[in-house]
Order: C-alpha cells, then structure tokens, then sequence
C-alpha cells in the first residue's frame, strides 16, 4: 500500500465485460473522512470501478479497506465493515414503505435501541421522509427516492459511502438539496468517494477528484485545481 | 380480537368443521374434490413463497410435488415390501424436496424473469422423465405404470382409509383426510403468515424489488434466494406426500407441465405475495372446473335436449377467459397483496 494509511485503496484494478474492458488498471486512494469524486464521461467506466469496489462485479487487482483485502469479500460482507454503496439508479424498494426502506439499511444490526436512534436521526437529517414514513418508497419523487437511499445507506452506520450519480434524473433544485445532504454527511466525518456526471457540481462539493476516461484516470488532483485546469474545463465544464 | 372479528373466525370455523358431511350428502366424490383443493393451497403456498414473495418465476413446481409423493409411495407399499410410518415419510418428503428445491436454486442464482422460468421448466420435465425411466435396469419407480397400493394415513392402529362410526356419524375415509388436511392447512398458513412477516420474508421482498441494493443492505441474497426455493419446495413435498396416502396411487402423469402452470395461476389469479388471496386462488381455481364438470352436462341436455359443447372444451374456454379477464381488470390478482393494493392506489392519488 502507498500512503499506509489510507481508507480505501485499489491498485490495478480491472472490469472486464465479457471481452470488453472497461476499467483497464486503475489505482486510487482515499483516506478517513475525505470526500473525493470520480467524474468523466458516459462509458468511461465511472459506475464499474464503484461497482467493483462494492464487490457487485468481478474485477481484477486488489482492494485494501482497512486492514482487509475487499476483492475476496462478498457484496454482503461490506456493510458490516462499514462500507455502503448508494446504487446508480437509486435501488429503490418500489413496494416498501419509507420507514420499511429505512429498516432494511440497518438489516445486519440487531442493536434495536440504536437502530431505532438512528432512525430518529436519520428523519431529523431528511425531514421529507419523516413526512412520508408510511408512504411507499415507489411513489415518492425522485429528490425523495434519493435522500431515502442515502438514508437506506446510513442505516447501516458506514464510514465509507460510495454514491452512485446522486444528480441523475433530478431537477436542478433538488440537486442542490441533494448535495447539501451529501456535505452534511462528510461533516459528519464519513469518507465519501461521489462518481458523478454533474463534473462542476461534483468537484465544487469534493476536496480532490479523478478524472477517468475510457477507463483509465487522466487526471488526480485537488477540487479546486481541477476546476481550473484548462482540460477538465474544456471537457467538463463546457467551457 | 373485535367481537366481530371473532364471530366471523367462529363461523368460519365452524363451516370448514361441518363442511365434508354437506359436501358427503352431495356425493362423496365431493370430499375428494375439496381434499384435492386443499392440497392445491399447499402448493400454491409454497410456489407463493417463490414466486410472490421472492420473485423468482418458477415454472416447475410441479416436480417437488413429486419429489415429495415418491419417498411416501416408494417406502409404504407393496412395491419394495416396505412399510413405514408416516411421521418417517411425510417428513423426509419435505426434506427431499427441500433439498431438490436447492439443487434446482444453486445453478440459477444469477438467473431472473423469462431465463430462470425456461431453466424451472426444464428441471420440472426431467424430474418427471426421471420418474418415467428410473424402472430400468433396476427398477425403482415402476415407469409409467406408477406405484399402486400405497399404504393410506395410519396413526398406530388408526387408519384413515376405512370407514368409522362415531357418535352415531359415518367419517368415511376422504372425511377423515379432510381434517388431517385442515390441521396441516392450518399450520402451513400459521408458518406462512410468521414468514411473511419475519426478517427472512423482508429480506425476500427486498431481493424481489432490487437484488443490488439488497446486497448493499448486507443481505446474503445466494442463501436468501435458496432458503426461498428449498422452503417452497418443502411444503410441495408435503403435499406431495399426502397426495400418495390419500390417491394410494402415483405415476409420472401426474406431475406434468400442466400442473405447474396450473399451480402458479391460482398464485397469480389470488394475488402474488398474498396468502390469502393465494388460498383464494387455489380454491376457486380447484372447485369452479368441478362444478363445471358436474353442471355443464346435465344443464345442457335440459336446455338444449342435447351436448353441444362438451365439458372438458368449456372448462378450458371459461379458465382462460377468466384468466384474460382478471389480467385486465384486477392485475394484481383478485385479493392482492396489501403493498401492491397500496401501489395502484397512490400511482393514481
């Protein structure tokens, strides 16, 4: 491992589908608490590497979390190590109510007092859903469906979240309010590794990025020196 | 409990309870039919466990059934000359469906919708064919000719095959299964509705809406998805088994396609995911044909003074449009599972 202390590290790693590769040997870190995006274009292979971290495909290299080599996990192992993914497209529980949807986060935790602060928490954090606890989850808006699924997430106490395009299909408003729950989290101390299309929003939230492109990463660098590098404007900032 | 609650679970206790002695009067054929029915919510319930509340489209369900009716038919007959109890058969027809129900989950984990439904097929006519063929060079099954003479439900000297007096009654044999059956029913019902409700019944619902996010939830859906099928397979094994006692016979023509699809209509016709809107399904599904059979005949030669379509033709004709019909009017089945009422409501809301 480069840093020895870094949360989360992935050294090689490669997503193959089929004979088609679509992450080709990356190597990245974050460290405890920090908020770092991945951005790029459609197909660069932005969702497979967080799909990989996740263990939800097969990859080649390794992943070191902690102490653990996260590649010969299962998916649902991750959770208990307090690594949660927040899935593309939201992976909402179309006929579970809000407050089912919430329970199903903390599914591996059997401590019911902390569950149930936790609840209460969560509700305080995302008071839409404390509206809508009896409603069920397909019928909430899309904004709505967000915040659940982070809520879904928190449920289950991570340290790492791994969030999936959180903007998509949003409107502009809702984005922004999305966003600021994000913010408030990683106040909160969790590691946050963003994938997002939304590049200026995404670096303007995050403190480093990396940008990927046709499955390699072109560019590492701190958020704000990334917002000004000619390239990343010309390509993402639609400058 | 509200006093009306109360009185309608009395009433309708007291119904199932006096029910097989009407059904008698009529003919006793009457009481095999409901049995039958009975048996059939078995199935529907266990193929509700796969299919409405994990979502995994099963199309040969029918082959637990005969994984559960062999062990009984094979082990209590003249066949190999063994004789052994119930609480030995009836119990490892479960388990071997179970475990036949597992076997069949393991290769098709990663299977969904149309794939899983075409390899659930397969493995529904080789079990069959396995049954059909399983005579040669030893001869296990009988082939097609079946098994016959399988020993009926005895508990110590008590049998329910003959006929017994008492308190100036007559319980005929299918009187005496009718309430085994309604004893098992109850437990199998008991059983389905703590499923439903339990940490494991979440976690299906949770894989039937969103596998990934399931998984992200620390959810083991591989074990999950095959306690799923094992647990389903299970109560076919039970059904299967009773099957055997109360047929006294058993051959492969029993446990064809047909059977498997007639089995996930009534789920799908009651209300996927529901139990009682299953049971619902099953029952209607398992009667309606009956009285057809027995109504059709006589109403057309009054009528008409002679056949013009015969039973069989009609019954098929009104099963499909009754099919149609409640795809198009009451899609979610016509007692559907609260969560799914819930959908449709607030969509429209």
């Amino acid at each position: 491992m480069a840093s020895g202390y870094a949360l989360l590290e992935a050294v090689n790693l490669e997503v193959h589908y089929g004979g088609i590769a679509a992450v080709k040997g990356i190597s990245f870190a974050l460290e405890e608490g920090e908020l770092v995006c991945l951005i790029g274009a459609n197909g660069a292979g932005k969702t497979s590497t967080l799909k990989a971290l996740a263990r939800m495909i097969p990859s080649r290299g390794e992943i070191h979390y902690r102490n653990e080599r996260l590649d010969r996990l299962p998916s649902h192992a991750l959770i208990r190590r307090g690594l949660a993914l927040v899935p593309e497209g939201r992976g909402i529980f179309a006929r579970l109510s809000v407050a089912e949807t919430l329970a199903m986060g903390a599914y591996w935790r059997d401590d019911k007092a902390a569950i149930a602060a936790d609840l209460e928490r969560i509700y305080a954090l995302l008071p839409r859903l404390a509206e809508r606890r009896t409603q069920l989850a397909g019928t909430l808006s899309g904004g709505e469906q967000q915040m659940l699924a982070l809520g879904r997430a928190l449920m289950g106490r991570p340290q790492l979240l791994l969030l999936d395009e959180p903007s998509m299909g949003l409107a502009p408003m809702m984005v922004e309010k999305v966003f600021e729950v994000i913010r408030g989290i990683a106040a909160q101390g969790v590691a946050i590794l963003l994938v997002e299309q939304n590049a200026r929003l995404a670096l303007q939230t995050a403190s480093r990025g990396y940008v990927m492109e046709s499955g390699r990463i072109t560019l590492a660098d701190k958020a704000e020196k990334l917002l000004a590098d000619a390239r990343v404007r010309a390509a993402y900032l639609g400058e | 409990m509200k006093q009306r609650e109360r009185l309608g679970l009395i009433l309708v206790a007291a119904t199932l309870l006096v029910l097989p002695f009407v059904l008698a009067e009529i003919g006793t054929a009457w009481v095999r039919i409901a049995n039958l029915a009975i048996l059939f919510v078995f199935l529907s319930l266990g193929l509700n466990i796969v299919v409405g509340m994990a979502g995994l489209l099963d199309l040969g369900y029918v082959a637990f059934y005969a994984v559960g009716a062999y062990p009984w038919a094979l082990l209590a007959s003249p066949h190999f000359g063994l004789h052994l109890p119930f609480w030995v058969i009836l119990p490892l027809g479960a388990l071997l469906a179970g475990l036949a129900g597992a076997v069949l989950g393991a290769p098709t984990l990663r299977l969904r919708g149309d794939y899983l439904a075409i390899v659930t097929l397969g493995f529904g006519e080789i079990v069959r064919i396995f049954m059909n063929n399983l005579s040669a060079p030893f001869n296990i099954t009988n082939g097609p000719k079946g098994i016959t003479r399988i020993d009926g439900l005895s508990i110590g000297p008590f049998s329910f095959t003959s006929t017994d007096t008492f308190l100036g009654l007559s319980f005929s044999g299918p009187i005496k299964y009718y309430y085994v059956l309604l004893l098992l029913l109850l437990v199998i019902i008991v059983v389905n509705l703590r499923l439903a409700d339990s940490r494991i019944g979440r976690a299906w619902v949770a894989i039937r809406e969103d596998e990934l996010a399931a998984k992200a939830c620390g959810i083991d859906t591989r074990n999950v998805k095959l306690l799923a099928f094992a647990m389903g397979a299970s109560f076919g094994g039970i059904a299967g088994g009773m099957f055997a006692a109360m047929q006294g016979f058993v051959s492969p023509e029993s446990f064809v396609l047909n059977e498997s699809i007639m089995i996930l209509a009534m789920v799908v016709l009651g209300g996927m995911g529901n139990v009682w809107g299953v049971i619902a399904g099953a029952l209607l599904l398992s009667f309606v044909p009956e009285l057809l059979r027995y109504t059709v005949e006589p109403l057309q030669k009054a009528l008409l003074g002679r056949l013009v379509i015969e039973p069989e033709v009609l019954r098929m004709l009104l099963f499909g449009a009754a099919l149609v019909l409640s795809m198009r009017y009451r899609p979610a089945g016509l007692w559907p599972e609260s969560r799914h009422r819930r959908e449709m409501k607030e969509r429209l809301a």
